[in-house]
């Protein structure tokens, strides 16, 4: 190759220049390098402390450790709330790259419902770093096997298992021990958060909600060593959760059945309590529903078609239900006028088959006067009026008592106020007096509402519950307990609350129980149909109430409105009468009659001496 | 010839009495190879650890090395007549192969910069690495130097053509490494400050229509979240905050060998690639990353020796490009790992894993080692 270029080359000169242009990379690289050195020192000198703690919280998570929720047990130790394995779909939202399209493939895979995303959406606000977010519980063996296989292309995305509710009998015992949902908006501003980190059930109604404390237990905590895609590598450190306690009910799995078998397709209601304890042995209230549909989020289907039902199956009837109490009060009215001095067990009323106030024209007919075109007899006394529920009787009774002695007198049975029983929105009733409707009205009380509320009728309201802990007291002779779901906790009997109790005369004990029993022994008692075949005493009083009207809707049909017309039976009863151990206190609404309740009574009676109804 | 003959005084006598070492004789520069058997060693010892104790990945690199070695064997052998002779024309290649990638190249990551040949993936880009500055000091050597104004030219045109082929892949850091290693021929050469000084006030006044016109979307992001990477922690910003706190938290001592919690649970994205330096950082702490600093400042110095004692233009041209090269690779990458530079794939020299990267340095510190015995043996 010639050279083509007139400048010659010099390498002297070319050689100097390279050597200073080195000495110049030599610099430019050593004052460079020195910067990345200073960089480097500020990072693992300077702020060594900074980065060490990022690095460790990076990798170190604490994690709440839910304690396992107590279990239910029956009197016999028939589970009645169980803890089952659940497997849940959970998303860290600090691992998921797009949020929006995971929740797109996610439901490609598997249904997620509508209030499934809003639930999540409300707890993802909430959420601490890191923390898992539940979108969709109970997985079934197919979705958890479709998200194990796409696991891989659903980062973020965690399947857990968690221990769930679930009530193996269902409907059975779905009004006596209530259930545990979701932890809703409200409830998270209410509960104590710490408490309730890693939980996301809550007793929502009855036996589950009142005693939530108990049940829930204590949270624990674990620090656990986690990669950056949110798995859990080792644990550091860890502090148990301490389980909910459990906790056994007064309530009889056998009598419930018996009860709810009893009610069968009827509206109604059915309490029994053991007069000893104040324990409740049954707490039935048809139509029930099953508890489990409530446990991860009813979905809005089966909710409306429960809150839309004319049968409201979601109203506890036996401690919301009210309902005058009918004939039911005579026993209470006996008592009322013995303690007063305004009666004797002798004392007899003349019974032409109404009842008129002095100086009024008004006539207040008995029941009978339909059918006999008479009354009971020329002359009744109380344990005619008991065993024949004679209404005349107790008018006169009322006149002379006033509404205000009645209240008085009726009050230390537990009626027109809350029993206190351990579940959740008991209503109380009402008993009236001049006072309470001045107060609820704004109005003056009338002679004629007196002789009304003698038989039970008018304002007067009560709960099954109430009926049933008005008999308790009748059947311990004064005794008045709390009434008490709750049996033991953890094995420790925890007794019911004693309320002051009535103390009145043995004689007065005797003469109302000698009408009750005439109500089911006597030739002419109102319940005799369950004197037939009875291997012990039964005391007991029937009842009839009115139905004052229902919301007249035109979706309902008229065959169903005329059913829903028709009377309430009520029935009331304890027994063995020498020797109580049981009292009942029983609501059929539209049965008709008390003829609707009785035999329940008797099936009720009969599981709970001999283990089963008598007669099947 | 010329140029032989005239240098010949210079060559000290002894040199020529002596017998030639084996080292000369096979043209090995032995602290060179020392050095980077010394940074292959502590490299393979990080990977092991940075790869999430892959023995797999480590005798995958491993071999790479073996094969980089050899490559640098081979190249050390070729005179250096012979590279200046081929140079130009693997440099055509190379710019054929550019286009070809621009009409039928392969994607990855919404980039094209694979070339596929019979299954086997490509990337044109990485000859380009060492036959761009060949081809810029070849065209010098003849020339008188320092080089006039119409020679700069025209070596801004051979450094500019395939420069902006890459920049279509997109592929910027590439473009901007190669168009570096270029300029630092020149700037050996001894260009003129006055227009090394214009070119930086010209990079200065075009920095705001380049990032108006010329950067995409994704380039401009990096550059932001290097600035402020806690705009977007769980995004962008998150290889850089984890890989802070990599550094960081390795503290003077390091976590230990194999201890390094932000590579061994994820936190720490690509920590067996270009992130590897954190690892590093993670595990032997400032200690680790002052040894592996001192490797590569005497493979530097033993690179601008080289260069120093080279008997042609070229040589003194090529080995001062190969070593300021090399030295970008450190500086970009532990710059842009600690934060301070924006992300461009841009691996540590010798350390992170990957074979292309391994055979082209290799094949430079070939090129070095051929320089530095050239005097000896080859006519030039």
């Amino acid at each position: 190759m010639p050279p083509k270029h007139i400048q010659l080359k010099d390498s002297h000169r070319e050689a100097r220049i390279n050597n200073a242009r080195t000495a110049v990379a030599i610099l430019m690289v050593v004052g460079l390098l020195a910067v990345i050195l200073t960089r480097y020192y500020t990072l693992q000198v300077t702020e060594y402390e900074e980065y060490r703690t990022q690095s460790d919280r990076n990798r170190v998570q604490l994690q709440p450790l839910p304690p396992k929720r107590g279990l239910i047990y029956d009197r016999n130790g028939v589970l009645l709330a169980d803890n089952r394995p659940s497997y849940m779909l959970s998303i860290v939202r600090e691992q998921v790259p797009d949020l929006e399209a995971t929740i797109a493939e996610l439901s490609e895979l598997l249904p997620i419902t509508e209030g499934d995303l809003d639930n999540f959406q409300k707890k993802l606000s909430r959420r601490r770093p890191y923390e898992a977010v539940p979108l969709r519980f109970r997985l079934t063996q197919e979705e958890r096997a479709l998200l194990a296989v796409n696991r891989y292309r659903l980062p973020g995305v965690v399947v857990d298992a968690q221990l769930l509710r679930y009530y193996p009998h269902g409907e059975l015992f779905s009004h006596a021990i209530g259930y545990v949902g979701r932890i809703n908006e409200q409830e998270v501003l209410d509960l104590d958060e710490s408490d309730y980190r890693g939980t996301f059930h809550v007793g929502k109604v009855g036996v589950e909600k009142y005693y939530e404390d108990i049940l829930h237990g204590d949270v624990g905590y674990q620090n656990v060593e986690t990669n950056a895609h949110g798995r859990v590598l080792r644990v550091l450190e860890r502090f148990d959760p301490k389980p909910g306690a459990d906790l056994v009910l007064n309530l009889d799995i056998r009598i419930q059945q018996a009860a709810y078998d009893a009610l069968g397709e009827r509206r109604g209601a059915v309490v029994a309590i053991d007069p000893h304890t104040g324990g409740v042995l049954a707490l039935v209230s048809r139509p029930g529903f099953d508890t489990n549909l409530f446990v991860n989020g009813i979905s809005s289907k089966d909710y409306s078609a429960l809150r839309d039902s004319l049968d409201v199956p979601l109203f506890n009837r036996a401690i919301q239900g009210q309902y005058p109490p009918g004939s039911t009060i005579k026993p209470f009215m006996s008592m009322a006028g013995l303690v007063s001095g305004l009666v004797t067990p002798l004392t007899t009323v003349p019974d032409p088959g109404w009842y008129a106030l002095p100086g009024d024209s008004r006539k207040y007919r008995d029941w009978i006067l339909r059918i006999r075109g008479t009354g009971h007899a020329p002359r009744v006394d109380m344990k005619m009026a008991i065993a024949e529920s004679c209404d005349v009787y107790f008018y006169d009774l009322a006149r002379r008592l006033t509404i205000d002695g009645m209240y008085e007198q009726l009050r230390p049975f537990g009626l027109g106020e809350r029993t206190g029983i351990d579940t959740t929105n008991e209503r109380r009733g009402v008993l009236p007096s001049t006072r309470w409707k001045r107060d609820a009205m704004g109005q003056a009380w009338y002679p004629g509402e007196t002789i009304s509320a003698g038989i039970g009728q008018g304002y007067m309201l009560t709960s099954p519950m109430q009926l049933a802990v008005a008999t308790s007291v009748l059947a311990s002779k004064g005794v008045r307990h709390t009434p008490r779901l709750l049996h033991a906790v953890d094995g420790e009997t925890v007794a019911a609350p004693l309320l002051d109790p009535v103390v009145v005369p043995e004689e007065y004990w005797q003469a109302v129980y000698e009408g009750m029993i005439e109500v089911v022994h006597g030739k002419r008692g109102t319940a005799k149909v369950l004197a037939k075949g009875i291997q012990y005493l039964m005391a007991g009083k029937t009842g009839t109430a009115q139905v004052i009207g229902i919301a007249q809707n035109s979706v309902y049909n008229e065959a169903d409105v005329a059913e829903r017309h028709r009377h309430h039976g009520l029935f009331i009863a304890f027994a063995p009468a020498e020797a109580p151990t049981i009292a009942v206190a029983i609501i059929v609404e539209n049965g008709g009659g008390s003829s609707a309740a009785t035999p329940i009574a008797r099936k009720v009676i009969d599981t709970w001496l001999f283990g089963e109804a008598a007669d099947g | 010839m010329a140029d032989y003959l005239r240098q010949m005084p210079h060559q000290g006598s002894a040199d020529l009495a002596r017998r030639p070492s084996a080292a000369r004789r096979f043209h090995i520069d032995i602290p060179l190879l020392v050095l980077l058997l010394a940074l292959t060693v502590y490299g393979l010892f990080v990977l092991y650890s940075g790869s999430g104790k892959d023995m797999g990945a480590v005798v995958r690199q491993g071999r790479y090395f073996l094969l980089g070695y050899f490559v640098m064997f081979a190249v050390a052998q070729v005179s250096l007549g012979r590279i200046m002779r081929w140079a130009p024309w693997l440099y055509l290649v190379g710019l054929a192969m550019l286009v070809a990638v621009m009409l039928f190249g392969v994607g990855a990551k919404g980039a094209q910069r694979w070339l596929s040949i019979g299954g086997f993936r490509f990337q044109p880009s990485e000859i380009m690495k060492l036959m761009l500055p060949l081809t810029v000091a070849c065209y010098l050597a003849d020339r008188a130097l320092p080089p006039r104004f119409l020679p700069i030219l025209a070596c801004l045109g051979l450094i500019g053509v395939p420069a902006v082929l890459i920049l279509q892949q997109p592929d910027l850091g590439t473009a901007l490494l190669i168009a570096a290693s270029g300029l630092f021929v020149l700037f050996m050469a001894g260009m003129g400050w006055q227009y090394i000084l214009g070119a930086v006030v010209l990079a200065g006044a075009s920095a705001w229509p380049a990032w108006m016109f010329v950067l995409k979307d994704y380039q401009k992001q990096r550059i932001l979240t290097m600035l402020d990477p806690e705009s977007d922690k769980l995004g962008a910003g998150w290889n850089i905050i984890q890989s802070k706190t990599a550094i960081g938290s390795g503290g003077w001592e390091g976590k230990g060998w194999t201890n390094g919690t932000q590579s061994y649970l994820d936190f720490l994205p690509e920590s067996h690639t270009d992130f590897i330096i954190a690892v590093l950082s993670e595990e032997f702490g400032l200690r680790g990353v002052l040894v592996l600093m001192g490797l590569y400042v005497l493979i530097l110095l033993r690179g601008f020796l080289i260069g120093i004692r080279a008997e042609s233009s070229f040589g003194r041209m090529m080995a001062g490009s190969l070593t300021l090269t090399f030295f970008v690779y450190i500086f970009v990458n532990m710059g842009m790992v600690a934060g301070l530079l924006p992300v461009v794939g841009v691996p540590l020299p010798l350390v992170s894993a990957g074979g292309t990267s391994v055979v082209t340095l290799m094949a430079g510190f070939g090129i070095l080692m051929a320089i530095s015995t050239e005097k000896s043996t080859g006519p030039r």
